[in-house]
């Protein structure tokens, strides 16, 4: 069918809510717009995940936090990343994540953050831009 | 960072059991970019020593908790485990959602076991294309056992047959009577088939009628006859589990018993014969859409088929004895 590179996208819910009704959502239209994206799941450690794309070989990573604890969690994905050779792999995420808290998350060189109210079609454009290389 | 190594230095990373490029490799091979032979050509002399186990069934059987149970099983057993999970590309966007990594997170830190999810991207037969590829780099990777778990089959998605050296298919209770158990496809290329959910209501039924059916079936003196394994695997506690063990040692015994026949020799002539077989459609297609491209006659043959001034065989007799026969 087709042929040529397929943009591989890791989705995962870190931490310990459980609320993944929204991570879903962007899963399945990322799905829709001709990503292979693998879906790993609620409660992921930041070390499983890391794993994970380095074992799928994506090109990003997208993680859904809704309880509050994104900035103890990106910073460690961000460093285990790097640790493992890996920091071109691009990281975005989204949820409920407080305005003042975004700019420090971006300068730890996470891609984007889209938080609630995000149109699907947002976090779709922004991968196919950023994911040219 | 990416891109800098060359294709050599990743084969021998790989050789190392290196995650990062087995992963890379697995990608390029997959996109069949420009060095997809020559890394298959590397990677060839490493491979040929793993145990290959297919794991087939319809969707929501179970395969991917029993596959998690397994690699426990080989892990105790001191192999290094790799694992091809493939789940279904769409028809529509061409995307994916591959969801097996969350029933096969028990390994997820553990180094010995590398597993990797692919998308069918409209490749028929339970797997995807590249699968065949794949496996070997598992197997250069170091890993003694490969373990591929087909899409969610039906009836006829039975191309794990050509990798697999022990193939194992799921069914669940109720799934229907010996009269499902006896048709040609799926169930012909069980070498082991297990019933999963075995605590299910009718689980005793379908074991008679799964039975009743193989045993309808003649075998020769000494040929392996299918077994049928009833197992648990799923349930909230560890001792509710029931039959891993027990299948566990059947798969020991059916590679005991290939290895005993020499039967794997013949597993793995059909293999390469239908791998041969695979790649020759392959590259001639390619020679022809080649030729084709640019000149506009693609969409001619296909304009006079559909007005009936010529038909499918006779423009595929011509393409090929204007490109191929006469070398373009």
């Amino acid at each position: 069918m087709s042929r040529g590179r397929k943009k591989r996208i890791l989705i995962a819910k870190p931490g310990l809510d459980g609320h993944d009704r929204g991570v879903k959502v962007v899963a399945r239209a990322l799905r829709n717009a001709g990503m292979e994206v693998i879906y790993a799941g609620l409660h992921q450690t930041p070390l499983q995940i890391v794993s994970a794309a380095i074992d799928e070989d994506v090109d990003a990573i997208g993680l859904s936090i809704l309880s509050g604890a994104h900035n103890t969690i990106f910073p460690k994905i961000m460093s285990f990343l790097k640790d493992r050779g890996a920091s071109d792999i691009l990281v975005f995420g989204g949820g409920t994540i407080p305005k003042k808290d975004l700019e420090n998350l971006k300068s730890l060189g996470i891609g984007e953050i889209f938080t609630t109210g995000t149109d699907t079609r947002a976090i779709i454009d922004y991968l196919n831009t950023t994911l040219e290389r | 960072m990416k891109k800098k190594l060359s294709t050599d230095e990743m084969v021998k990373r790989l050789l190392a059991s290196d995650r990062r490029s087995a992963a890379r490799l697995i990608t390029l091979v997959e996109n069949e970019m420009d060095d997809h032979h020559k890394v298959m050509s590397l990677v060839y002399p490493h491979t040929g020593k793993a145990m290959i186990l297919g794991i087939t069934g319809a969707g929501g059987a179970g395969k991917s908790t029993l596959t998690d149970h397994l690699i426990g099983k080989f892990r105790e057993q001191g192999n290094k485990v790799g694992v091809v999970v493939v789940d279904p590309s769409s028809p529509f966007s061409g995307g994916a959602f591959l969801g097996d990594r969350i029933r096969l997170q028990s390994h997820s830190q553990d180094d010995g076991v590398y597993i990797r999810s692919m998308a069918s991207r409209g490749y028929l037969g339970g797997l995807s294309r590249a699968t065949y590829d794949v496996i070997r780099i598992m197997e250069a990777m170091g890993n003694e056992v490969v373990i591929v778990e087909t899409l969610g089959a039906g009836q006829d998605e039975v191309d794990v047959i050509h990798i697999a050296h022990t193939c194992l298919v799921l069914v669940t209770p109720g799934m229907g009577d010996d009269i499902q158990a006896m048709k040609a496809g799926i169930m012909e290329i069980a070498d082991i088939i297990v019933l999963n959910k075995a605590d299910l209501d009718g689980a005793d039924r379908s074991l008679r009628h799964l039975q009743g059916a193989l045993t309808a079936g003649s075998f020769e003196e000494g040929e392996w006859m299918p077994r049928v394994v009833s197992t648990v695997s799923a349930a909230s506690k560890p001792e509710d589990l029931q039959g891993i063990d027990e299948l566990a040692a059947t798969i020991a015994e059916h590679q005991a018993y290939l290895r005993k026949t020499r039967a794997i020799d013949q597993v793995k002539y059909n293999r390469v014969e239908q791998e041969l077989g695979l790649i020759f459609k392959d590259e001639l297609q390619k020679i022809i859409f080649k030729g084709l491209k640019g000149t506009g006659k693609k969409r001619e043959y296909i304009e006079s088929i559909i007005e009936q001034q010529d038909d499918p065989y006779s423009v595929v007799k011509e393409v090929l004895n204007t490109y191929l026969l006469t070398g373009e």
